[in-house]
């Protein structure tokens, strides 16, 4: 799992000025510091914005538009469900509403203990396979609840 | 030296195949034998991943779906060259899946391994971009438009005029985009071409840069694509080192680079303007057209967009003349389609027909009816914007007009099968919510009528005013389909109405619970 290295406005500075020969470099720069810190600090947006020449609001909505960013660390691992139409077809809306109830977490929460955060995608292209799930950027294709049982335990370790 | 091939392709990675490439290995080291582990892209055959692959004098034998318990069996039985066991499917080109197709744009994807120009060349690659260079951009686009190839990336239009377009717009620069934003459930045909095939991208992506006059190409993939990520930026580097890519493509004098960007997880920028805002750094807000990509797109310079599977194809239309490919297809639907038949099926995987098979043949001939073993209910095609079907309209040849004709669409070629279990109130329901979740907010309808639609299902599935509510619900649907901005709120009531058209019982249950 990334994300481990702490915070540091000197850190998020060299990330910036990594990027800043790309043409549109906003994307590559919010994929990075997400890679570098595990979510993106509002303190690194804030220095987006200056080095883009951009508004910190326009800066935000940036950073708030898309599903990927996070404004806060998640968990120690990441889950996520696939919810989209093939998985449906295969049971899995049922299936992911159990694990998370026994979990007793809603969608893209955390354990109290910080090891797993669960969250909702909408296809990985394993529609043959459903349904499927990413767990820390591995595919699992075919999930089911022994499954998730044992990823949920497996993040705990 | 025996060369083995198990797919790196994400679906069987999924299904285990990173285990068994180690396991293998380890097996043939205790063994004392001498092997060559290749990472080829998948065949197609999803339900049989794992496939692995031997060569043998007599052909590439396939064996699966293997899991690492079968591999010390499989070592007994001397799958090494060709032997009997279980899991053996017998020479993988004689199989009937693959026999049926009329592979064009996945001809090397499986066969080859993706990161090897070596074999790329050998097996056609190339080919298509020395003839482009001889015979000049004009004469390029000319062919393309003359192949028939329509955008593979659901709105069909015609690849060779869009090309046109581009090269005749006045700009001091020009871009080649090409979406890898395959966001529709059901499809995953660009990322098998990304992973199993990916240098027929860039040489189509090199054609297009050619023939427009640009010199720089994005591909924006979307992030829920890892390995497509990684397999493709090898691919690129492995193009720049066989100096494809640079400022002297392989010797022409004509430069082209491409670099590779990950979306982050918005499903709205598989629409063109809003991919166009993202790569430039911005929300993934929709544009107004016009003006059109082709006139002011990506930093406002005329921009081709186009899918993967399009881009793809070039390479082959241009190799093979552009007629080879105008015989295949049907109507004004012309060459092959790569289906992807997915979700409660028997035979899920990918397979490339011409143009005019029927739904039923697709679904029940070829993808052999549910995995449950239940009748089939609705088959939903072209993603969460496309309409359910049921059996009574399996005569429907699957093409873009026909499909048009029936109020539902074909879209990148997926197909995702229900059985008898599916609650299609739930499902239009979800389509709603979905369409809530990703709308980008530029456009009223979208914005606030998939909320409202979620609302007015759950009220009608619990029940309340039932008639006067599904009313209402084809009233909103009207509104979405002709005030939004895009093919999101555009197409969103597409599933929804299908769902009212045809499985109308399924709104008049009493009050029914959400599922839970």
């Amino acid at each position: 799992m990334s994300g481990a290295g702490q915070y540091s406005d000197e850190r998020a500075r060299e990330i910036i000025a990594a990027h800043m020969g790309l043409e549109g470099p906003a994307m590559p720069i919010l994929h990075a510091l997400q890679e570098e810190f595990g979510y993106v600090p509002d303190a690194a947006v804030k220095q987006m914005a200056e080095a883009l020449n951009i508004s910190r609001a326009e800066m935000h909505g940036v950073v708030t538009f898309y599903h990927d960013f996070h404004r806060a660390p998640h968990g120690r691992h990441t889950l996520k469900i696939c919810r989209a139409e093939s998985c449906q077809s295969m049971g899995a809306e049922k299936q992911a509403r159990a694990f998370l109830d026994k979990l007793k977490l809603d969608w893209g929460g955390t354990t109290p203990d910080g090891a797993l955060t669960v969250e909702p995608i909408y296809c990985l292209g394993l529609c043959a396979h459903s349904p499927s799930a990413l767990y820390d950027g591995e595919p699992i294709g075919r999930v089911d609840a022994e499954k998730l049982d044992e990823i949920a335990a497996e993040a705990r370790d | 030296m025996t060369k083995v091939y198990i797919p790196l392709d994400m679906a069987a990675v999924a299904m285990g195949a990173d285990r068994l490439a180690a396991a293998v290995t380890k097996e043939a080291a205790a063994r004392g034998e001498n092997i060559e582990i290749v990472r080829n892209g998948s065949r197609g055959m999803l339900w049989l991943e794992p496939l692995i692959e031997v060569e043998t004098p007599a052909g590439r034998v396939g064996y699966g779906p293997a899991k690492v318990k079968d591999v010390a069996s499989l070592f007994d039985a001397g799958f090494l060259s060709g032997g009997a066991h279980r899991l053996s499917i017998g020479k993988v080109d004689d199989h009937p899946w693959m026999t049926r197709q009329n592979r064009v744009t996945f001809a090397r994807c499986g066969v080859i391994d993706p990161l090897s120009m070596d074999e790329y060349e050998a097996h056609g690659g190339g080919a298509g971009l020395a003839r482009a260079f001889q015979i000049g951009p004009a004469a390029t686009i000319e062919e393309v438009t003359k192949s028939g190839l329509r955008g593979r990336g659901g709105a069909g239009f015609p690849t060779g005029i869009k090309w046109k377009t581009v090269a005749d717009a006045p700009a001091d620069r020009r871009y080649v985009v090409v979406n890898a934003d395959e966001g529709d459930s059901g499809a995953f045909a660009d990322r098998m071409i990304m992973e199993g095939d990916p240098l027929s991208l860039i040489e189509g992506m090199i054609i297009c840069g050619y023939a427009i006059n640009g010199s720089k190409g994005y591909v924006y993939l979307r992030s829920e694509y890892p390995q497509a990520a990684v397999v493709f930026g090898k691919a690129i580097e492995v193009a720049r080192e066989a100096g494809w890519l640079g400022t002297n493509v392989r010797g022409s004098g004509f430069a082209f680079d491409i670099e590779l960007r990950i979306g982050a997880g918005a499903y709205v920028c598989g629409e063109e303007t809003s991919l166009l805002e993202s790569l430039e750094g911005r929300r993934g807000i929709v544009r107004a057209k016009p003006p059109l990509p082709a006139h002011v797109g990506l930093f406002g310079k005329p921009t081709v967009v186009n899918n993967v599977l399009s881009m793809a194809t070039a390479p082959m239309i241009l190799e093979k003349g552009s007629q080879h490919y105008a015989e295949l297809g049907v109507g004004r639907s012309r060459g092959t389609m790569p289906l992807q038949i997915a979700g409660n099926v028997k035979y899920g995987g990918l397979c490339e027909v011409p143009f005019g098979l029927t739904l039923g043949e697709i679904v029940n001939d070829i993808g052999g009816g549910t995995l449950s073993g239940r009748p089939v209910r609705a088959v939903q095609v072209g993603g969460p914007l496309g309409a359910y079907l049921p059996p009574w309209l399996f005569d429907t040849v699957f093409d873009y007009e026909a499909f048009a004709a029936k109020d539902s669409l074909i879209g990148h070629g997926g197909l995702v099968v229900f059985d008898d279990s599916v609650d299609m109130s739930w499902m239009a329901r979800f389509g709603m919510e979905f369409c809530a979740i990703e709308s980008c907010g530029k456009c009223t309808p979208c914005r606030l009528g998939s909320t409202r639609g979620v609302e007015t299902i759950d009220k009608i599935r619990a029940g309340q005013n039932v008639d006067a509510n599904i009313e209402l619900l084809k009233d909103l649907c009207h509104t979405m389909k002709f005030g939004s901005l895009c093919a999101l709120g555009g197409f969103a009531p597409y599933p929804v109405e299908s769902a009212l058209r045809h499985f109308p019982e399924d709104f008049r249950k009493p009050a029914l619970e959400a599922a839970e």
